[in-house]
């Protein structure tokens, strides 16, 4: 299975090596237009999502239904905590992005968070007044250097995801995750392995419960599932990549307009 | 008195061929109030279904939706074609559409802004209320506006994606995985509407 997805790196990182140095908004959202990133793998990408929806049914959606009866406190203090974690990868990608100020920011919330803020549990920053937290990684930071996704994939376990962010995702592995050098990578005394896979899976569980009754309708009322999320996911992706959630921005209009002359 | 009635049917004829506009963001919270209302009802989920779509039918574009949908393969369908896909689209989109809302009971939605993008197109944006299940979910509204008088939903944006856009790549999806055969997304859509 490692080998597959390798050959699939491979022959679409071709696709996304056509780099823009001066990266301007309007090359990125075009690149970066759901509707022209090719499933160069589907059938492979078909297989993988079967085994997802299939991992969902026997394990994320049971965990999931029970995890959101929680009381809200809970859930809210385990998801405030993982969003602390998260600020380890944030950090460094606001650098890459050349968003230095925003950088210091997430720092400070970071410490205090993570201080009086009692690892995380409390979102004490935003109690007083920090922006409102946005998670970044290596894809968005990648992309924002004007680097293209290349294919759309879906990888085992992980989900929807494309070359450039699946290539992207290993600078985690190989020191670009604070969080993974502490537990997996170094030994460090303090943390185990486990404490690194447990926090990937309970981040897991909390995105399931946070949607499960979008998932549940999208499936119910959904032609072609597959198709759904997968517009969706890159939809989602190009909003991200741009940190904008002004739809004017990111939408086509064309087809609208076309629609007028008919 | 002939005189005077033909003065009144004057009168009467010009204020009513006098069009009023409605602004989009009226039109979007007095359309969601009534869903509102309607879904807080002590009726059953079919009833709340059969009357949501009543409201669907006067406030949602659902031909526009569908060519929309539809994408360039609507270049190709001739006039018969067309005549069937808008029928089978108008029960797809109200069984799909019904049955997603009636799933929320007494949804709060507030209108808080809108933009106007030209005479065709308002974009209003509206907030549904956190409730203890899930959090606060940002909602954009595509408003038809071409006749004033009659703004016409397009497409709903939840949390910046598009519904109207996610339904035509699953469309381009079963169309591509059929040969591009206009009749087997029409046999796919009679299936969804018959189950």
């Amino acid at each position: 299975m490692i080998k597959k997805i390798l050959v699939i790196l491979i022959t679409t990182c071709t696709l996304i090596v056509n780099v823009y140095a001066g990266s301007d908004g309007e090359l990125i959202l075009k690149k970066n237009e759901p509707s022209e990133i090719k499933d160069c793998s589907e059938t492979f990408n078909k297989a993988s999502f079967a085994l997802n929806q299939g991992l969902d049914k026997i394990i994320f959606k049971p965990v999931s239904s029970v995890y959101r009866v929680l009381p809200s406190p809970v859930k809210t203090g385990v998801s405030n905590s993982l969003n602390n974690l998260s600020n380890v990868v944030t950090i460094p990608n606001n650098i890459l992005q050349g968003e230095f100020a925003l950088a210091g920011v997430n720092t400070g919330r970071f410490l205090i968070n993570t201080t009086i803020g009692v690892l995380g549990l409390i979102d004490v920053a935003t109690y007083l007044g920090f922006n409102e937290y946005v998670k970044e990684d290596y894809g968005q930071s990648l992309a924002s250097h004007g680097i293209g996704p290349g294919c759309y994939l879906v990888l085992p376990v992980l989900g929807p995801s494309t070359a450039r962010d699946t290539i992207a995702g290993l600078t985690n592995f190989v020191g670009g995750d604070a969080w993974y050098n502490v537990t997996v990578k170094n030994d460090t005394h303090y943390f185990r392995d486990v404490d690194y896979y447990a926090s990937k899976a309970t981040a897991g569980v909390d995105f399931r419960a946070k949607n499960f009754d979008s998932i549940e309708n999208l499936e119910k009322n959904s032609l072609d599932f597959y198709a759904s999320v997968k517009s969706l996911y890159l939809q989602d992706r190009q909003q991200r990549i741009l940190n904008n959630t002004k739809i004017i921005e990111t939408q086509d209009d064309s087809d609208w307009e076309e629609i007028e002359t008919q | 008195m002939k005189k005077k009635l033909l003065a009144f049917l004057i009168a009467f004829f010009s204020i009513s061929s006098v069009s009023f506009s409605i602004e989009p963001d009226v039109f979007v919270q007095s359309t969601v109030n009534r869903a509102s209302k309607l879904l807080g009802e002590d009726i059953s989920k079919d009833e709340k279904i059969e009357k949501l779509k009543l409201i669907a039918k006067e406030t949602v574009d659902i031909k526009g939706i569908g060519f929309y949908t539809l994408g360039a393969k609507r270049k190709s369908l001739n006039d018969n074609e067309k005549k069937r896909y808008a029928l089978l689209f108008e029960e797809y989109f109200l069984k799909s559409f019904s049955s997603r809302l009636a799933e929320y009971t007494n949804p709060e939605i507030d209108v808080i802004n809108k933009e106007k993008l030209n005479n065709n197109y308002t974009i209003v944006n509206s907030v549904l209320k956190s409730t203890k299940e899930r959090p606060e979910i940002n909602i954009d509204w595509r408003i038809y506006t071409k006749d004033p008088s009659k703004p016409l939903i397009r497409d709903l944006i939840i949390e910046g994606l598009s519904l109207a856009r996610t339904q035509k790549e699953e469309f381009s999806s079963v169309l591509s995985t059929n040969d591009n055969n206009i009749d087997a997304l029409f046999e796919v859509l009679k299936e969804f509407s018959n189950n």
